[in-house]
């Protein structure tokens, strides 16, 4: 039962923060690519309830940035003007879930733009394209992945079930693959991939490319699970009355290994949704004006920006409470399928 | 000594399946880089004619491998268009600096989870035991980028690490001991980040191994002949335990590979990194065979140097390896 909720707990808070990136739309204030020129690399505003006099406000408010007197970087806030904030209110156009047309935002304000993250060369709002790049990114993570497992789980199945020649084969090539640094595996599958794509096809080369490297493992957990299944007597029975290969693969074998698959992808995931933030960052993912966590990082590489503008590695930031969900995930999965364990009465301790 | 054979083949098997790879991987590429050559003015049409015949363009592909495993061989790791010269020696150089940090930043690593991991294991849910687990957990969300990038902007915003870059303007006028300090200066930040991303993966693991072996009978029943508790440790359990941490060496010798690229990119350390990612961005391809062939083989002559320390220190495998 514990650990029911302890798998319960990890995968509503996934559940819910894929929703919030899913639903970048109605969290983000605006859309991710509307520049304001006059306003490059603002910091994140700060959110009162309380103004200049002492007042306290029901309703918060900011107050919108000026250069301080005699400063070209130095901003500070214009008090005289408070600008309230309006929750569920009407705003820029975006789709729901990309389908459902929609203008209602979490938060927004009228007569100036509210920045909490603050806002990147182009003066375009920093929170709302980190939303709108998790898309990008987690989608390019799940995608890569899913093309991993499908590999991963054929590949194992076919080296399991049918053994012999193709079985070593198979394996072989896996353990190169394992061993294989998997950046330069990465590197080197994308060096000889077309470079200068468009946004979309960028995208897939990505998803390609990440979904490409990481097969051998599930690959090899697949197989061993095969192995053990394929001599169990429901399957000798089913073979016995005449099944055919792909009916017993399909319908006895897969379901076997669905454990080791679904552990396989809580950790396989967030490694992936990394691999696509190193390659955007390096320059290699997805491109501009897509927004992508990596290539919003990809400005820090600009030394004057790493010094002056601490907040354009708030995307970096995002993608820690992923790890962590998925990471918590994973090792429910493991615990729930026991496929992995020290309990904790396995210790010894010095009495 | 039949285990260090095997092991030995099995190495070879791994560098031979690399080169056939990376060679595959150059044989799929729509078009001939050659193609590319062609509209550079830079290259003269005797260097493409010369290339193509050195490559083998024309013949089919078992044959063009053969020719181009023989040109390995020979150290001939082809030619960059970039920077107009043979690969090999521009790889050596920065593979050079490449290898001083991960060298540096694995024996770092394993320096610390070692004692850290047999002590969390000794006092297993402990309260020392139970820091070590929650810091270790902590350090295992935040991915390497997410840790590099945050160690420079700390570095650059406090000025307490030169950033960017392998030793200071006017380095070699310094005495060799100020030579040393400047470079250790310049070290400290990307070994840190590659330290930091593989220290909780290598602490759990030594944790784990040590408190299995920590609960074997034959442990006990040292305990109970009144051998000193150090010594039970260091001399026995992990002795015993050394088997998985020895090949989890191998592994993290990949992964801080792996880090190291991205560390050296974010830091701007000459070192491989820097160059592949040039050399993808500019299509300079011989340049990333070469570089990827290379971390190959370091990784191969890592985890033969583990499979020697293993038979050195696991008399199970020398007993179980002279009777097969």
């Amino acid at each position: 039962m514990k650990l029911r909720g302890k798998f319960t707990k990890w995968f509503v808070f996934l559940v819910l923060l894929h929703c919030v990136v899913a639903g970048a739309g109605f969290f983000a204030p605006y859309n991710p690519a509307e520049q304001d020129r006059q306003r490059p690399y603002l910091p994140p505003m700060r959110i009162h309830c309380m103004d200049a006099q002492g007042d306290l406000h029901l309703r918060p408010f900011f107050y919108p940035l000026r250069l301080r007197e005699g400063s070209f970087e130095q901003f500070e806030e214009d008090t005289g003007t408070a600008v309230p904030l309006y929750f569920f209110t009407r705003g820029a156009d975006y789709h729901l879930f990309g389908i459902v047309p929609s203008r209602l935002h979490l938060f927004g304000a009228a007569g100036a733009r509210i920045y909490v993250l603050g806002s990147d060369a182009y003066g375009r709002d920093q929170l709302s394209r980190i939303l709108f790049g998790g898309q990008v990114s987690l989608l390019a993570g799940l995608l890569g992945a899913g093309v991993t497992m499908l590999l991963g789980a054929v590949i194992g199945l076919a080296a399991g079930y049918y053994g012999g020649w193709r079985d070593d084969l198979l394996m072989r090539v896996a353990e190169l693959f394992l061993a294989l640094p998997w950046l330069y595996l990465l590197f080197a599958l994308r060096a000889f991939l077309p470079l200068s794509v468009g946004p979309l096809e960028a995208f897939l080369l990505v998803v390609v490319a990440i979904g490409l490297v990481g097969w051998a493992r599930p690959a090899r957990l697949v197989r061993g699970v095969v192995l053990t299944v394929k001599e169990r007597d429901f399957v000798r029975a089913a073979r016995g009355f005449g099944a055919s290969d792909i009916y017993l693969l399909r319908r006895h074998i897969l379901p076997e290994t669905a454990s080791v698959l679904l552990t396989q992808a809580a950790i396989l995931v967030p490694q992936f949704v990394l691999a696509e933030m190193t390659l955007s960052f390096l320059g290699l993912g997805v491109p501009e004006p897509m927004s992508s966590w990596g290539n919003l990082l990809a400005t820090l590489q600009q030394y004057s920006v790493l010094v002056s503008y601490w907040w354009m590695y708030l995307p970096a930031l995002a993608i820690v409470p992923f790890f962590l969900g998925y990471l918590g995930l994973a090792s429910a999965l493991q615990e729930r399928f026991d496929t992995y364990k020290i309990s904790e009465k396995s210790g010894w301790s010095r009495t | 000594m039949r285990y260090l054979l095997r092991r030995t083949r099995h190495a070879v098997f791994l560098l031979f399946g690399a080169s056939l790879l990376t060679f595959l991987f150059s044989a799929l590429t729509p078009g001939s880089y050659f193609d590319e050559m062609r509209l550079n003015p830079q290259i003269a049409p005797e260097t493409i004619a010369a290339l193509r015949a050195q490559y083998q363009l024309d013949r089919p592909l078992p044959v063009r491998y053969l020719h181009w495993l023989n040109a390995v061989a020979h150290g001939k790791l082809g030619f960059s268009f970039a920077y107009n010269s043979p690969v090999a020696p521009l790889l050596w150089v920065r593979a050079q600096n490449t290898l001083l940090l991960t060298v540096t930043a694995t024996l770092l690593a394993w320096a610390l989870a070692l004692p850290l991991g047999v002590w969390s294991a000794a006092r297993f849910g402990g309260p020392p035991d139970r820091v070590l687990s929650w810091t270790t957990a902590a350090l295992l969300v935040v991915p390497d980028l997410v840790l590099a990038l945050g160690l420079l902007i700390l570095a650059v915003r406090t000025g307490w690490f030169p950033t960017g870059g392998m030793v200071s303007v006017g380095f070699e006028e310094l005495s060799p001991l100020q030579k040393f300090r400047d470079l250790a200066l310049h070290m400290a930040l990307p070994v840190f980040a590659l330290v930091l991303a593989a220290l909780p993966m290598l602490v759990r693991h030594v944790r784990a191994s040590v408190a299995e072996v920590l609960n074997a009978a034959f442990l006990r029943a040292a305990r109970s002949h009144g051998i000193p508790h150090a010594k039970l440790i260091f001399g026995y359990a992990l002795r015993a335990a050394a088997n998985p941490l020895i090949s989890l060496f191998g592994f993290s010798l990949g992964t801080l590979l792996s880090g190291s690229l991205l560390v050296e990119v974010v830091m701007s350390w000459p070192g491989l990194g820097p160059l592949l990612l040039e050399a993808i961005l500019a299509r300079d391809l011989y340049v990333v065979i070469g570089g990827v062939l290379l971390s190959m083989i370091f990784l191969v002559a890592g985890n033969l140097f583990a499979d020697v320390l293993l038979y050195w220190a696991d008399p199970r495998i020398r007993s179980t390896a002279s009777t097969e």
